[in-house]
């Protein structure tokens, strides 16, 4: 693999034959400080994939997360995201302390117990979701029809999107994750008719307040107008197709191990199992910084593997299998430091509530194609599924 | 054991809420609050488990 003489190792680039996560990550956990290797982009990058060197990297004050910063990590499929710097209020691309005033202000929104406030409110658009799946007849298509529509109806309602305006916020937000199905025309188009329509949203908060998450951002001042669009945006993106893909990957994963199902354990170690964010965390370094005992200069970008960490047998004893009663539970599925997934709670309850539902609504639940013919996602940023058929 | 929070450095994941729930919760600005600041026995394994999973290292225990 090692190309020679310059010591730059190819990256490992997804393919439909080769299984998730690369089994060259193994190979990377074992070898001699980090990897060097180049981005499809041309970006050079040192790969992380060392569970300790990951949180490591994901925690030092040296190394940024900010994308307008000379030899940042540049990935070149968005799935239609705008630029992530040339948003305002889009802070993942923050560093502290900047970044801290837009995460306090989200905070309580997030938190365990707001979640737990959320679960009723999750749990009827779940119903709601299956109701129509069941009067349809007896097979479903279950990203289009479940996984994706829930993560959108729920961030939706939380936001505080009018009820008669759910439709067009969820058939934009699919637009612009559906990455096989739709054009970079198209989703330019979404990303431009959800920024407008977010703009109107927040000015018609700014009207007439209503209880909910843009209306109490609005009130207590903390963030400009203009930067609570960017932060609305973020949230939906980011919340959206992450989660449905870990929705359609983790049915898929416990109709292979049905002894989970109904386990609420099942729903970390399906983070863990899946890391379907593995190429998200970009970082750069600021100044020079030894992580896993190599030495990285200040401006060099940083790739920590999410997937790499997960499954790393220097802290999860068999990592390859899938076992919800593991007691090592510290996996980075959503990162680690302060970009630390804020909506981590929200995840794990859209996940339990769907699963439970779905489980016990349809007993009878099954693959309605063979799994080697399942269309993983091996073309965008994040693992997961084109399309889920069932039937029952 | 002796349970210090700093939360300046809390980014309210909730990690310490949900791996030992009795004795780390929540205030009304998601930040860390410690429930118990002494525990003993079978609680100081949750609270190990917390300190680790603690995102941005606001937990430190003392003690143990």
């Amino acid at each position: 693999m090692t190309i020679q003489d310059t010591g730059v190792t190819e990256f490992p680039v997804r393919k439909p034959d080769v299984p998730f996560p690369p089994p060259q990550y193994a190979d990377f956990r074992d070898r001699d400080g980090l990897v060097r290797s180049v981005l499809p982009t041309g970006c050079p990058v040192w790969l992380v994939t060392r569970h300790e060197d990951v949180r490591m990297v994901l925690t030092d004050r040296r190394i940024s997360s900010n994308p307008s910063l000379p030899g940042f990590p540049n990935v070149a499929v968005t799935g239609g995201v705008p630029r992530q710097d040339q948003i305002p209020g889009w802070f993942v691309g923050l560093d502290p302390p900047e970044h801290d005033r837009f995460r306090k202000a989200l905070i309580p929104e997030f938190s365990v117990r707001r979640v737990r406030e959320w679960q009723p409110t999750i749990q009827s658009i779940v119903d709601a979701q299956i109701d129509a799946m069941l009067a349809k007849g007896d097979s479903a298509e279950l990203v289009a029809e479940l996984a994706l529509p829930v993560p959108s109806l729920v961030i939706s309602t939380i936001l505080g999107v009018p009820p008669i305006d759910r439709d067009f916020f969820e058939s934009r937000t699919k637009t612009l994750v559906s990455v096989q199905t739709t054009t970079e025309g198209e989703r330019d188009v979404a990303v431009r008719e959800l920024l407008r329509y977010l703009e109107r949203l927040i000015a018609l908060k700014q009207k007439r307040p209503g209880d909910d998450l843009v209306s109490r951002l609005l009130a207590n001042g903390n963030l400009e107008p203009r930067e609570l669009t960017g932060v609305v945006m973020l949230l939906l993106i980011a919340g959206h197709e992450t989660t449905a893909n870990n929705i359609a990957l983790g049915v898929v994963t416990l109709l292979g191990n049905p002894r989970w199902i109904g386990d609420s354990r099942a729903v970390d170690e399906l983070l863990r199992y899946h890391s379907v964010a593995d190429l998200v965390a970009l970082r750069v370094a600021v100044e020079d910084v030894e992580v896993g005992g190599q030495l990285i200069k200040a401006g060099e970008g940083i790739m920590p593997l999410i997937a790499g960490a997960n499954r790393d047998d220097r802290n999860f004893g068999c990592p390859e299998d899938f076992d919800p009663g593991r007691t090592t539970r510290n996996h980075v599925a959503f990162g680690y430091g302060v970009h630390q997934c804020l909506g981590q709670n929200l995840v794990r309850a859209e996940m339990e509530i769907v699963y439970r539902t779905l489980f016990e609504r349809v007993p009878t639940l099954a693959l309605d194609t063979t799994p080697d013919l399942l269309r993983f996602k091996h073309d965008g940023t994040l693992f997961g599924l084109h399309t889920l058929p069932v039937r029952w | 054991m002796r349970i210090d929070v700093n939360d300046g450095r809390c980014v309210g994941a909730g990690q310490c809420v949900l791996n030992a729930p009795g004795l780390f919760d929540q205030d009304d600005e998601g930040m860390v609050k410690v429930l118990d600041q002494h525990p003993a026995g079978p609680d100081v394994a949750a609270v190990l488990q917390a300190v680790d999973m603690c995102p941005s290292g606001a937990i430190n225990v003392t003690g143990f």
